[in-house]
């Protein structure tokens, strides 16, 4: 893996039909940290994340990575869903991109990220016979098979239950380390264990506030008081 | 889904030339019902199986009894309305020119299967990779759809002989749309997320086409194979009732310009099981190439 780079949004700004939804933003993800962003639904958190991922071109301003090299091609991305295509095997999910790019599936790789996200037993079998955790850790397998720099995530546990959500909090926050990350979530407590920065977009044209963070290494323990205590600060704060 | 796709088939059936009479346009449908049951059945748990292979089986006795009895006592000639057994002693003695009839329909049905299952995805494919040709070349489709096939018939003959190719170019007419179309639909409705996924991973269209597109629109694909494997016996049939020397169609206008009701009503037999045959084929071959959908999903 290339060294992670610092994503720079310039003047970024998207109109919805006439009205802004967001204009003027500008900030630093910094390179190797995970970026946690907030907000309610329809604010453009997912506009905004599928603009740095290069899916989408916003109406003002520009993204770059800051080593001055093109983001595209640098980029993971995992969405709200698994998005595990049915009719394939698990270990061929996760060799996916190799076959898109016209390459050699390195198997023996996959099914060494397939064991460390617990499913080295399930990589012959097809998505269907899979929980939704086991489908989201496949996903991460898949992200993690990439091996790319930049991994922007989409509320990507936001279906699963309490427990498994934990744990794929752990997992996702061990494996990503090092990579510049861009997390969407509505949980104030996954955003807790997992950001290194947080930011809260808000308002109508929305903007981007700062919030502070936890102490401790991420992902930070889901009973530590810290983490507790500015869950329920951060809750408050988006009840406002 | 069950009577959507059964539904499909009924309809198709009921166009099929056994529209000639009532009885054996109900024979057809209950025949076409029968096997899709047990088609059906056949995914199913051990539990439930005895009594769906039974439920149709005792559907076309009935039917077959009803028949028998609308021509026993109904006051309908023989001519009209020959009896079951006299359709059945018709298909023993006629089976010297059943057999080569029906081999003929059958050949004529699998090539035009072949080619229109063939060009219909090709043009689908080429559609859905260039959005141009879609809108230069689905007007033609279009048309060709607009006219009826009947009406082509006579055309079809003088152009490509009174032999098998006019009645395969029917059969192809015919197919043509319904697989372009399913396959066509089912390209333009990939799920969003996994073209998202495709292009972070800087995939090509070709290998997008290939590996998410092109699987992901399968089972449209399939029901367009299966509403076209139930109505190809019609192009072939139609094409022998214009102009040939072989096949059903042939056999039935013959025996019908001859009054030998019940030898028509025999092709009609043979026809019908052939179609419903053919088609239970097709729904298990699919049904294999799906492997990844649950069992019933395309039946039930």
């Amino acid at each position: 893996m290339t060294p992670p780079p610092g994503i720079r949004l310039e003047g970024v700004g998207l109109d919805f039909g006439s009205a802004p939804l967001f204009r003027g933003l500008d900030l630093l993800l910094a390179a190797g940290h995970m970026t946690v962003l907030l907000g309610a639904s329809g604010v453009g958190k997912t506009s905004l994340l599928r603009m740095i991922g290069g899916l989408a071109v916003p109406d003002y301003g520009h993204i770059v990575a800051d080593d001055g090299l093109p983001l595209a091609g640098r980029v993971a991305w995992m969405g709200q869903q698994d998005l595990l295509l049915p009719w394939a095997s698990v270990i061929d999910n996760v060799t996916l991109g190799a076959r898109l790019r016209g390459g050699r599936p390195d198997r023996a790789r996959a099914r060494h990220l397939l064991g460390c996200v617990g499913l080295a037993d399930q990589a012959g079998m097809l998505p269907a016979a899979l929980s939704g955790g086991m489908r989201q850790r496949a996903a991460l397998a898949r992200v993690l098979y990439e091996d790319r720099p930049v991994v922007l995530m989409d509320e990507p546990f936001s279906a699963l239950d309490s427990v498994t959500r934990a744990r794929m909090q752990d997992l996702a926050g061990r494996m990503l380390a090092q990579r510049t990350v861009v997390l969407i979530t509505h949980d104030p407590l996954e955003a807790c264990r997992l950001a290194d920065t947080m930011l809260l977009m808000a308002g109508n044209p929305a903007t981007l506030t700062r919030m502070d963070v936890p102490e401790g290494a991420v992902p930070r323990p889901v009973d530590a008081p810290a983490v507790l205590r500015a869950q329920a600060g951060l809750l408050r704060r988006m009840m406002q | 889904m069950r009577s959507r796709i059964g539904g499909e088939g009924h309809d198709r059936l009921q166009l099929s030339p056994c529209h000639e009479s009532a009885v054996p346009g109900i024979w057809c449908v209950g025949a076409a019902h029968a096997v899709m049951l047990v088609a059906g059945a056949m995914t199913r748990p051990a539990s439930h199986r005895a009594m769906a292979v039974l439920r149709p089986v005792l559907t076309c006795a009935g039917l077959v009894a009803l028949w028998g009895a609308l021509a026993r006592w109904g006051h309908v000639p023989p001519y009209m309305l020959p009896a079951p057994d006299a359709v059945a002693r018709a298909l023993w003695s006629g089976r010297a020119q059943l057999e080569p009839a029906a081999l003929t329909t059958l050949e004529e049905t699998l090539l035009g299967l072949g080619i229109g299952i063939g060009a219909g995805s090709a043009l689908a494919i080429a559609m859905a990779l260039w959005a141009p040709l879609r809108r230069w070349v689905m007007p033609m489709v279009l048309l060709s759809q607009a006219v009826p096939v009947f009406a082509l018939a006579p055309l079809l003959v003088l152009w490509f002989g009174f032999g098998m190719a006019s009645k395969v170019v029917m059969a192809v007419l015919v197919i043509f749309f319904p697989v372009t179309s399913a396959l066509g639909d089912g390209l333009r409705q990939t799920e969003a997320g996994w073209m998202d996924l495709a292009r972070t991973m800087g995939a090509t269209r070709w290998r997008v086409l290939v590996h998410i597109r092109l699987p992901a629109a399968m089972p449209a694909f399939a029901t367009g194979v299966r509403m076209a494997t139930a109505i190809a016996p019609i192009g072939a049939v139609v094409g022998e009732w214009v102009g040939a020397s072989s096949g059903l169609g042939f056999l039935m206008q013959t025996a019908n310009t001859r009054f030998q009701t019940d030898l028509m009503f025999a092709a009609l037999t043979v026809l019908a099981a052939m179609t419903v045959l053919l088609w239970w084929g097709v729904d298990r071959l699919l049904a294999r190439a799906l492997y990844w959908r649950p069992a019933h999903a395309d039946i039930d």
